[in-house]
């Protein structure tokens, strides 16, 4: 009964086509996030298992030096990196392991901030179930079920794994006339035309030629010039630089 | 207004922007950044004008990720380690115990009860232990706690860099055990449910034999001292466990993922607590438990006197309001 009288929360957005993970912040801002799937994980976690077992190998050999007081810090040390290793990454260098890092991924909560002490000890305590019943099989399920490839420790943290935004190069903008349109656009359109001019030199010729074409008619152009149409209104709705 | 205009106008901020950012996110030269959050505020609203006004892919994704670091450095959870550690141990640890007595009864049921239990099966039908434990496992224990060897198991005159190896033992072996019954709680508390009954049917089992087989004396005076945190950190982490376990079987009112994730975030606390148990006991385990010098009745005292100051601790400790906050 509740749920009928509440407003749907985000009416006007529609959900987005890919496996984006939209979060609100308190300023009203829907920021996307993007989920890294089971693949690129279990590499990230293969890296970070190899460097560990490399880590431990030195710090075995120095110790096997040290008699009795090595063995002893032997087993601390191997309780240190079998158990602390992720949780610290993840804390201190801004929720990257050496093999997220790697991979491009970091892990962050629900809401984009960044994971704290208490979650990441928590998603890494729980790896012990997510790798039941063998070889990560809980893990790779739930991770492979679920909307945004949570695995149960993420599940229980309330936290995310998401690839890392890398800095954008400014397009160039291919020359043209700057021009009008011959309608009045709407956002959407307007945001398309002004994508393909953004992307164009990601196309073959041949390519941007095909996609220009479909607009030729409403555009009132002849097809072969449409690419230059479309540029020039980009350029238009850019404006002057 | 045109795309070109705004990113002109607004430049120079943005550039001012993202070198707080990198300074925040280097966390150094922190001290000139009075105006962030102001600034962050006003990043958003150009990012949402950009993307009401339709201008550019470019700008509107270069917006948008400046304003997911802006956010990541505004709602990061920063606070001092030292004095929460303080708050945690005199107070919010045991506070947290009696807040969760229901679980915490629960789990120290099953293991203290499958602990007597088996021990007093095992001392009243002797044969029993060799059903429950392996005949060489039963052996070494023998070998272990053997009175006429006279001390535990390990060279007559132990070096200090001997009780280093069994301390390093120890932590690891039982915080790797109660990290264990933990994590397994989110099988529907199954998992927890089985490693304390399992447990405590291993300790029981042991006890009970070389109780009866007249080792009773080494056995006891050696593990009464750490008994008390090691025995009762397993129960509460069994307690965490069941208690992830109970929030999938129980939701109430809440989604089971979000019950889930309410009731994780107290049991990881409770773990935090059981980690610093179990760091105690091992101390106490390779440096007080192992020492042959002391006679038993010391050894009986000093441990019952631990037993009661656990019992004290996780009963009273942050009663008072004014407890260091």
């Amino acid at each position: 009964m509740l749920e009928s009288t509440a407003l749907p929360r985000k009416a006007t957005l529609s959900p987005p086509l890919d496996t984006r993970f939209q979060v609100e912040t308190p300023e009203g801002i829907d920021l996307p996030l993007r989920p890294a799937g089971l693949m690129v994980r279990a590499l990230a976690f293969a890296i970070d298992l190899g460097l560990r077992g490399l880590i431990l190998g030195l710090l075995f050999i120095v110790l096997a030096f040290l008699g009795k007081l090595g063995a002893g810090l032997g087993s601390i040390l191997l309780f240190g990196v079998s158990w602390w290793y992720m949780v610290l990454f993840e804390v201190l260098n801004q929720g990257r392991s050496p093999g997220k890092q790697w991979m491009g991924l970091r892990v962050v909560q629900d809401d984009g901030t960044p994971i704290g002490w208490s979650a990441s000890l928590l998603r890494n305590l729980l790896r012990v179930v997510d790798l039941l019943p063998f070889g990560y099989c809980l893990g790779a399920l739930s991770c492979l079920l679920h909307p945004n490839f949570k695995r149960l420790g993420d599940l229980a943290a309330g936290t995310l794994v998401i690839y890392r935004e890398r800095p954008l190069a400014r397009p160039q903008l291919p020359e043209a006339e700057p021009q009008r349109a011959a309608f009045p656009l709407t956002l959407p359109e307007q945001r398309a035309i002004l994508g393909f001019a953004e992307r164009q030199h990601e196309l073959s010729e041949a390519r941007a030629l095909e996609v220009a074409s479909i607009l030729a008619q409403p555009l009132q152009v002849p097809a072969p010039r449409a690419v230059t149409h479309l540029n020039g209104i980009a350029r238009g709705l850019l404006g002057p630089t | 207004m045109k795309q070109s205009l705004f990113e002109n106008r607004h430049k120079a901020q943005w550039t001012q922007f993202a070198l707080m950012l990198d300074r925040l996110e280097r966390g150094k030269g922190t001290s000139r950044l009075d105006g962030f959050p102001r600034e962050y505020r006003q990043l958003c609203q150009h990012l949402a004008l950009a993307r009401e006004r339709g201008y550019s892919s470019f700008l509107v994704d270069s917006l948008q990720q400046q304003v997911l670091r802006g956010h990541q450095q505004l709602y990061r959870h920063r606070s001092r380690l030292g004095p929460r550690i303080a708050a945690f141990i005199l107070a919010d640890f045991p506070r947290l115990v009696r807040e969760q007595w229901r679980f915490v009864l629960a789990a120290s049921l099953m293991f203290f009860g499958s602990l007597i239990g088996f021990a007093c099966l095992v001392y009243l039908f002797p044969d029993l232990i060799y059903n429950l434990i392996p005949a060489e496992q039963v052996s070494q224990m023998q070998g272990m706690y053997d009175p006429v060897a006279g001390h535990l198991g390990r060279s007559a005159e132990r070096a200090a860099s001997e009780d280093w190896v069994m301390f390093g033992f120890y932590i690891m072996h039982n915080i790797g055990i109660a990290f264990q019954t933990f994590a397994s709680g989110l099988l529907f508390g199954l998992g927890s449910a089985f490693f304390l009954f399992f447990n405590g049917l291993m300790i029981g089992a042991v006890a009970g034999h070389l109780t009866q087989i007249g080792y009773g004396q080494t056995f006891w005076s050696f593990v009464i001292g750490h008994g008390a945190f090691e025995l009762s950190a397993i129960a509460l982490a069994g307690a965490a466990g069941l208690q992830l376990g109970w929030a999938l079987v129980a939701p109430g009112r809440l989604r089971r993922a979000e019950a889930l994730r309410v009731a994780a975030r107290k049991s990881v606390l409770l773990i935090c607590g059981v980690m610093l148990f179990l760091l105690i006991a091992a101390f106490i385990e390779a440096y007080w438990s192992s020492m042959t010098g002391p006679a038993p009745i010391t050894k009986y005292l000093v441990g019952a006197a631990l037993w009661v100051l656990v019992a004290l601790y996780l009963l009273l400790a942050g009663r008072t309001r004014h407890a260091p906050e």
